[in-house]
């Protein structure tokens, strides 16, 4: 029975890139969360949203790192990051007023709304693979772990190293950053109320002189400031790729979905619920029980519940119960 | 008879095509109440909303303190001085007491501390529930945010569509005590009530539509005590 | 004849329409339009079938590209070489698991809904889905090593039946028709948006078990030399007869042939394509139909008129989803092979998406119209996209980098006009070319 290496190795496969994924997804999913509460549609261009903002990021990461910036340690995208949020935000807005406000005045059904989403997600990843092209792009400079798994097997004399990525503890860090930054708007300053007020009772909010377009144009930059950070974060931790985030919004809706359609809080608890199901699903748990029984026992089989191609059939299975048995999610969102 | 603070006058108009007020008048003077009574679908709602701009008037004036508002939006209405609780869904229900009331003056941009303080002697409950989510409040204790939000923006009118409605008896009560002390304080009052007797107990001025016109108008107390007002409405 | 009349409006648009595929067949080539005709006729179907589900029913299906799938493998299953040793060495074992986990699934469904709600019921739930679900993967694990391990080179699944491929094609409709049963039974309940999330996430997994379940259909490693219901451009130019009579029209043998076999399942297609909109616009015009549109309109009267809605919801999701599924089939013939790894979202979903909308929803012929235009756009924008790239970009320099990335980004053109068109035609004219009527 070794529980220490057991539990490096659950914490080096399972836990810590559960978190990493857990942030990325949560912060994915109050992007699609906000514009749901407020603008009250499910956003399907949500994921070329967050490619469309990495892409920028990654343009004002190439400008500086030609030019010779850099952040040390860190990698340079963290320093481009406000660059491609500016830009994201422009875009966003400019497709509020180009594409989504017809539809608002005109009080359309919410399917509609999100039938002309799909057409915004067609222009953002056609606008991205043309300025970017499909190519998988690496951008993570600067140190690349925190903890190797050398450093850390010499420093406790385990068998198992833990290995730390800077962009995996960047991800953490910076996701507390954002969301307490997100929490302290929306709690505390007087525009962050008025989304509040608005997204609880839109005519009652109306009468109390709030005024919607305000409103609505904070919503998009908020939204394009989470998907930004978030594709920007995913795409140092693994790779940027622009299909792959297409991909990624069955996870994120999932992610918003459980934890409730509409509630930030929900889709933070979301994000790591679907995190550490896709992880521990598709984990494969030999290692970790050959250490906890006895060697007589030990397994043979890679106790893989699923491959890591079905990762998001438990998200989406998830998804699933939660839609059926508890609509309104873990937080109690809007209801279905 | 002088110009009353707030008169809907004449006012024909309904939401579609077809009329639902035909030549209506209510109006009210400076720091009275007065309520509207009727039927259901007598147009007593729709009357009260007339008033506040919610739908527009094919015939028809609004005046408040002899200025034409008929043309006005109910947002610019409430920057001239009025405020209106509507009958449902009047508070923000996942957002405290105190922002509800940060809410309703939201127009307001000086120091709103005094007004919220005023609210609170009106209704001493809210202050022990400041930091209590609104949706979680009892009916009445609902009732009571809805119209301290409205209170927030110091109007100089106050509507209320049928605050009683779905209460029990004891906090209809206690309601009507506290719209009669806003009344006091200067505030004129219209109100539109399902609880005939009651609400023209308070009134001192009273208008009875059928059928989205005049039926009788008099003072409360008058309405109150002619045999064929009580006879149709009061039963008896 | 009254020119502005309905009738004469939508004949001039598929006049329209038919002169692209002409100039295409003239500018190009005849190979490159009969090329494109014969996908756009498939991707036709695959509109009117999404018509039935949008157009008629209100459903938003946005996993069209899961029932294309289920119709291709249908046609491996149907009609691809038997493999009676591959069979053997799991074949059965691998049924049997399979059942096993569908029985356990029913019983799952039994137990939710007998049981009283309580931990009782919970725990027996978990109990009987992980003891299922170990049940099954001891059956089934073991079972899909020994079939992927013969001749794994060449084949690794268990083969198919060996049938004529045009039989592929209603099982196609029938595999299809049976998966949108099971999940219409499950998910039809939700509000839009969740519907089209959920069948977003089902078509997702569909495509994912597909390239996986190596014994299925050989995943990834595709399965190649599907039979054909024409004759092989080669055998035609062995033939004797054909080339006297290819000489005769001026034609050299190779092209002919092709144009001919191109042909052939063109007249394939649109036969089968008459078929359907011939059914679909019985199906419209009958009491069927103008009840669901009913439905669709109003279901909250309606179904306070008594009408049962959840069980007209599924018979259209099963009966657009065979539709979509025969397609799926019909475009496998096509292609002669299945390739999972072709099964993207953005192409088979939100494209016919595109079709149905900018061609008419609710309307059949709209749907075809849509299905033709879309995708002879879908094709051509890439060429007419580089032509007008290279002539915007004469004046720059050889070597510009401006001139090179425009140049090689030509071929994302299609997305951006995609979603363009979607939004232009949602905006200024929602209905579609051809409106319902």
């Amino acid at each position: 029975m070794d529980i220490l290496n057991a539990l490096v190795v659950f914490l080096n496969f399972v836990f810590v890139p559960g978190l990493a994924y857990g942030a990325q997804l949560a912060l994915g999913a109050l992007g699609v969360t906000l514009v749901y509460a407020i603008l009250r549609f499910s956003n399907f261009a949500h994921g070329d949203t967050m490619a469309f903002g990495t892409m920028a990021t990654i343009l004002v990461t190439w400008a500086m790192q030609s030019a010779g910036i850099s952040f040390g340690v860190l990698p340079t995208a963290l320093l481009a990051l406000p660059f491609g949020i500016a830009a994201t935000a422009l875009f966003v807005l400019a497709t509020d007023r180009v594409v989504y406000r017809f539809y608002r005045h005109q009080k359309v059904a919410p399917t509609i709304m999100v039938i002309v989403s799909l057409g915004v997600m067609f222009v953002m990843n056609g606008l991205t693979r043309f300025i970017i092209g499909v190519g998988e792009q690496n951008f993570a400079d600067g140190g690349r772990f925190l903890i190797t798994a050398a450093e850390f097997k010499t420093a406790t004399g385990l068998t198992e190293g833990l290995a730390v990525k800077i962009t995996q503890a960047l991800t953490l860090a910076v996701a507390v950053v954002v969301v307490a930054l997100l929490f302290w708007f929306l709690q505390k300053t007087r525009t962050g109320k008025s989304m509040r007020a608005f997204s609880d009772n839109e005519d009652l909010a109306l009468l109390s002189g709030i005024n919607p377009d305000r409103v609505v144009a904070v919503t998009w930059v908020l939204a394009a400031a989470l998907a930004t950070t978030a594709g920007v974060l995913y795409g140092l931790d693994k790779s940027f790729k622009p299909f792959t985030y297409f991909q990624l919004l069955l996870p994120i809706f999932a992610a918003a979905i459980v934890g409730g359609l509409g509630s930030p809080i929900g889709a933070i608890a979301g994000g790591f619920v679907i995190a550490f199901s896709e992880v521990t699903v598709t984990y494969a748990w030999k290692k970790v029980v050959g250490y906890l029984v006895p060697d007589s026992m030990a397994p043979d089989a890679l106790l893989q519940l699923m491959s890591t191609d079905y990762k998001f059939a438990v998200s989406f299975s998830i998804l699933i119960l939660v839609l059926l048995f508890m609509p309104t999610g873990l937080f109690k969102g809007k209801s279905v | 008879m002088a110009e009353p603070f707030l008169i809907g006058e004449a006012m024909t108009g309904g939401y579609g095509a077809a009329d639902i007020l035909h030549d209506c008048t209510v109006a009210v003077e400076k720091g009275q109440i007065a309520v509207i009574v009727g039927p259901n679908g007598a147009g007593k709602s729709t009357a009260m909303k007339a008033v506040f701009g919610m739908l527009s008037l094919r015939g028809g004036h609004v005046r408040l303190a002899g200025e034409d508002i008929t043309h006005l939006s109910p947002q610019a209405r409430v920057a001239k001085g009025m405020a209106f609780v509507p009958q449902n869904q009047n508070i923000f229900p996942t957002m405290t007491v105190e922002e509800n009331l940060e809410m309703g003056a939201f127009l307001r941009r000086d120091e709103i501390r005094a007004t919220m303080e005023q609210v609170f002697e009106l209704f001493p409950i809210l202050r022990d529930k400041r930091r209590q989510v609104a949706g979680e409040l009892s009916g009445g204790q609902r009732q009571q945010v809805a119209v301290g939000r409205a209170l927030m923006t110091q109007p100089q009118v106050l509507m209320l569509d049928e605050p009683t409605a779905g209460v029990s008896p004891i906090v209809m009560d206690e309601l009507f005590d506290r719209i009669i002390e806003v009344a006091r304080s200067g505030i004129s009052i219209l109100m539109v009530e399902q609880n005939a007797r009651q609400a023209l107990n308070i009134a001192d001025k009273g208008y009875v539509l059928v059928q989205g016109a005049n039926r009788f108008t008099d003072t409360g107390a008058t309405l109150l005590a002619d045999p064929e007002v009580r006879r149709s409405f009061l039963g008896g | 004849m009254n020119l502005t009349s309905p009738g004469a409006k939508n004949a001039a648009l598929f006049a329209a329409v038919a002169v692209l595929f002409v100039g295409t067949g003239v500018y190009q080539s005849w190979n490159s339009s009969f090329g494109i005709l014969n996908m756009a006729l498939i991707s036709a179907i695959m509109a009117l079938g999404l018509n039935l589900q949008w157009g008629f029913a209100g459903l938003f299906n946005t996993g069209v590209m899961g029932f294309v799938a289920l119709g291709g493998l249908a046609a491996v299953l149907t009609s691809s070489t038997p493999l009676p040793q591959s069979w053997q060495a799991g074949g059965p074992r691998i049924a049997l698991a399979l059942v096993l986990g569908a029985a356990t699934i029913a019983l799952a469904v039994a137990i939710h809904q007998r049981l009283a709600a309580g931990r009782g019921r919970s725990l027996a739930l978990v109990a009987v889905l992980v003891g299922g679900f170990t049940l099954y993967r001891y059956v089934l694990d073991p079972a899909v090593t020994a079939v992927e391990a013969v001749n794994a080179a060449a084949y690794g699944n268990i083969g198919g039946l060996g049938l004529p491929i045009l039989l592929a094609w209603p099982v196609g409709a029938l595999l299809a028709a049976l998966a949108a049963w099971a999940i219409g039974k499950t998910a039809l309940g939700l509000r839009s948006d969740y519907l089209a999330i959920a069948t977003l996430g089902i078509a997702e997994i569909i495509v994912a078990v597909l390239k996986n379940e190596d014994w299925l259909a050989r995943g990834v490693k595709n399965v190649i030399s599907l039979p054909r219901p024409v004759p092989y451009e080669v055998d035609l130019q062995k033939s004797a007869g054909f080339l006297a009579w290819a000489q005769s029209w001026g034609f050299d043998p190779v092209t002919a042939s092709s144009l001919v076999v191109k042909l052939c399942y063109a007249g394939l297609f649109a036969t089968v394509l008459l078929a359907v909109i011939w059914l679909s616009e019985a199906a419209l015009n009958s009491p069927w139909g103008r009840m669901m549109r009913a439905i669709r309109d109003n279901e909250v009267a309606a179904a306070a008129m008594g009408k049962n809605v959840t069980l007209r919801h599924l018979q259209v999701f099963v009966l657009g989803s065979a539709v979509i599924g025969m397609a799926g089939a019909m475009m496998t013939t096509l292609d002669g092979q299945l390739t999972p790894g072709t099964y993207q979202p953005l192409r088979f979903t939100f494209l016919i998406w595109v079709m149905v909308i900018v061609g008419g929803s609710g309307n059949n012929w709209g749907a075809v119209l849509g299905g033709f235009l879309i995708w002879w756009l879908w094709v051509m924008v890439e060429p007419i996209g580089l032509l007008a790239l290279q002539g915007v970009t004469a004046g720059m320099a050889e070597d510009s980098w401006l001139k090179q990335h425009l140049i090689d980004s030509a071929a994302h053109m299609r997305l951006l006009t995609m979603g363009v068109i979607l939004l232009v035609v949602l905006r200024f004219s929602p209905r579609g070319l051809i409106p319902e009527k």
